[in-house]
């Protein structure tokens, strides 16, 4: 099955093309077939391709895309256990998305459907090019497409303004790091000349020859690093994800949860052993996953809008794994963004549920007791709430006590640093929960929440059981040895940076005590978050001080906007303003003005009086006569 | 005679060709006036040409007959041309005077509208 990997990519691509194409020919039935069908088409691929994949990357070449002098770049899909398994991810969760998108969307009208569908499907093709992609460029091609659907599907509601800025908000960020990206290629063209992954010759075997921090290295990762902050949304560039959530809410769940905004992760543990060289890099990827994890924590603590909660919470999430990625604990963060994506989608779908059943209401404030009302999506939330807050037993558990203790195997700072957040996950999602589901119904009245058909929940309980049982793919060798079978399974990918880290195994003893003192916490966090919010009553008071200063998100938005964006509008207002009517616009009025004046005043030449006329011939005769003999020109 | 002779004549003609026709403005003197004007340019042609011929025959030149000689059918060409411009000119003038019994130049600027 191997060889015919690229069949996955065909399922979505030809989803996209017959529902992009035939949107207004197709019934909304048709169109949910062949987009979700076309998804569990490359699932069931993915699985056969699992099934086979073995330690060594088969490498799939179609053809030669790009050859210049000694350059050659293939277009070539790469298969290991690190893209098979990305690639599970992506075809089954965004297969339940999709199911569940037939539910969700089912006022629109059978066109928009349609385009809604091609979009999502076209997504899924960007994304498999990417983690299939079997060297740089391939993997830029995918990143690209991702951006672009991205775009599409956060202003898929075109007619409001609003989420048309957030749009072009993440669309521009994105950019940003695109650069970043692009400028990595060409910097690893110069120095590598080849950008394939893997092989002899490949850019990763060639720079694990390079000594510890080379400086080509730390400048190519560093560049990659930027890409990855844009993608997966990091400081500095984090503050388009939060309005991404304007886009459908299946949208926010596959793209800006599950799946895109792992693609810098993905990037970063694909070349892990550049990372692992340019040590400069690992500790800026540390800082700034740790930085973003408690910044977008601490901002989720005081939202009120439940995707924003979400959202934040996804970007804390991915600091998370990017911390991971920081201190050598590659294998901690796959399993991340793979407990992550089960459990972020499961939350975003329980949430799509929640504004489902409540006709569009985003605001917590307006919920409260729908316990009673949503019964399907009440059990799997609060599963996906255990998840991310990491109980024992519930997948998160099982990859952020991984995340901690490579943090703490770094630095005890790094540890406490992130226990904070991982608390305030703990904290914030059961403020959701209690706001939403307990106390008694703060909304409107008049029509009363309702649970969501079943193509909406089925999803949901099978994502529940996965973010319940996700983490049994890696239980840690304190309680079993040898039984974490991601480590086994992803080992090759990363055995040349495990050679140089030689991670330093933290004591058993002391590994008890700090899951202990962890769970403890976390579980002291939620009951304290519950028994805070439970009765929640919106008293309408604004909130004050601190709260504030989180409820407005640190005014990072402000911040950008007072720094970046009002400068450059500035300039460009000068611009418009000043180079353009005074400069430009004068000098070419002038030019016309000045040629009506001079022929004004050459008119008055032409009298009409032919005594004139030879007057001048006259002058003009002895004129040139003067010229030729006396100034001998 | 000296070549300058010619020379100065010719161009005290032709001053005064040039200045009546500035000056002037009855169309009958003005175009007395350019006969001057094309006279005095004649006299120039014939009195170069001679000057030539004389060199030719100094220096012992073989075809002494065609020698110089284009100066003068200049010379014919032009005379022919100011007798035709003369014809079509003087007819010019008649219909201008019958058109507004003058013959003042400045009138001609009503063409102008």
């Amino acid at each position: 099955m191997t060889p015919y990997s690229y069949l996955i990519l065909l399922f979505p691509l030809l989803g996209f093309l017959l529902n992009g194409v035939f949107r207004n020919s197709l019934s909304k039935s048709a169109v949910g077939i062949i987009g979700s069908g076309s998804v569990l088409g490359a699932f069931i691929l993915s699985v056969l391709v699992f099934m086979e994949v073995k330690g060594d990357p088969a490498i799939i070449t179609l053809f030669e895309f790009i050859q210049v002098g000694d350059l050659s770049i293939p277009f070539s899909f790469q298969i290991d256990p690190l893209s098979s398994l990305f690639l599970l991810i992506i075809t089954g969760v965004g297969f339940l998305i999709h199911v569940y998108s037939t539910g969700y969307m089912h006022e629109e009208t059978p066109p928009h459907f349609a385009r809604y569908f091609s979009y999502l499907n076209l997504f899924v093709f960007s994304m498999l090019l990417l983690v299939m992609g079997g060297n740089y460029v391939i993997m830029f091609i995918g990143w690209e497409g991702v951006g672009l659907c991205s775009y599409l599907l956060i202003g898929y509601w075109f007619k409001n303004t609003t989420y048309n800025i957030a749009a072009k908000k993440a669309f521009i960020m994105n950019r940003i790091g695109d650069l970043g990206v692009l400028l990595a290629i060409f910097w690893m063209i110069q120095k590598f000349g080849t950008v394939s992954f893997a092989g002899e010759t490949g850019v990763l075997a060639q720079a694990a020859q390079l000594t510890v921090n080379d400086p080509a290295l730390v400048g190519i990762t560093l560049l990659l690093l930027l890409g990855a902050t844009g993608k997966s949304a990091q400081i500095p560039l984090y503050t388009w994800l939060p309005d991404a959530m304007a886009g459908p809410t299946p949208v926010s769940a596959l793209i800006h949860a599950a799946t895109m905004v792992t693609a810098g992760i993905y990037m970063i543990a694909r070349s892990n052993i550049m990372y692992t060289l340019a040590q400069t890099t690992s500790g800026v990827v540390a800082v700034i996953g740790l930085a973003t994890a408690i910044l977008a924590a601490t901002i989720a603590l005081r939202q009120n809008d439940i995707k924003k909660v979400l959202a934040y919470s996804t970007v804390s999430q991915l600091g998370f794994m990017f911390l991971a990625l920081g201190v050598g604990a590659y294998v901690g963060a796959v399993f991340h963004v793979m407990t992550h994506a089960f459990f972020k989608a499961l939350l975003f779908l329980g949430a799509g549920s929640i504004i489902h059943g409540m006709h569009h209401e985003q605001d917590m404030r307006k919920y409260g007791g729908l316990k009673k009302m949503m019964p399907v999506t009440h059990i799997t939330m609060l599963i996906g709430c255990l998840a991310i807050a990491g109980i024992p037993g519930f997948s998160g558990f099982f990859s952020k006590d991984e995340i901690l203790m490579g943090a703490f195997a770094k630095s005890p700072v790094f540890y406490v640093l992130a226990l904070g957040a991982a608390l305030m996950t703990a904290f914030y999602m059961f403020r959701l929960y209690a706001m939403t589901f307990m106390g008694s119904f703060r909304g409107d009245t008049s029509h009363t929440p309702h649970e969501s058909p079943s193509s909406m929940t089925v999803p949901l309980i099978i994502l529940a059981i996965l973010a319940f049982g996700g983490g049994y793919l890696g239980i840690p060798a304190l309680f079993a040895p040898d039984a974490h079978w991601l480590a086994h399974f992803l080992e090759p990918v990363f055995a040349q940076s495990a050679a140089i880290t030689k991670a330093h195994a933290i004591d058993h003893s002391t590994e008890w005590v700090l899951m202990g003192v962890s769970t403890a916490l976390i579980v002291g966090v939620i009951f304290f978050a519950v028994s805070k919010y439970k009765k929640y009553a919106h008293d309408g008071a604004a909130e004050s001080g601190l709260g504030k200063l989180l409820a407005n998100k640190w005014y990072v938005d402000e911040m950008y906007d007072a720094i970046i964006v009002k400068p450059l509008l500035g300039l460009g207002n000068f611009f418009t303003n000043i180079i353009e009517k005074a400069g430009i616009d004068k000098g070419v009025n002038g030019v016309g003005k000045g040629v009506l004046y001079l022929s004004r005043q050459f008119r008055l030449l032409q009298s009409g009086n032919v005594g004139n006329y030879v007057l001048m011939m006259v002058v003009a005769i002895v004129g040139f006569i003067w010229m030729v003999y006396y100034l001998k020109l | 005679m000296p070549i300058e002779y010619y020379t100065f004549l010719a161009c005290i003609i032709f001053g005064i060709g040039v200045i009546g026709v500035l000056t002037r403005r009855n169309a009958i003197i003005i175009f007395m006036c350019i006969e001057l004007m094309l006279n005095a340019v004649n006299l120039l042609l014939v009195a170069f040409s001679k000057m030539h011929y004389a060199k030719a025959v100094a220096s012992g030149q073989q075809d002494i007959l065609t020698a110089a000689s284009e100066g003068q059918l200049f010379v014919f060409f032009i005379m022919v041309v100011a007798a035709v411009e003369v014809s079509v000119g003087l007819a010019i003038i008649v219909m201008m005077y019958r058109n507004t019994h003058n013959v003042d130049i400045n009138f001609l600027n009503r063409l102008k509208n």
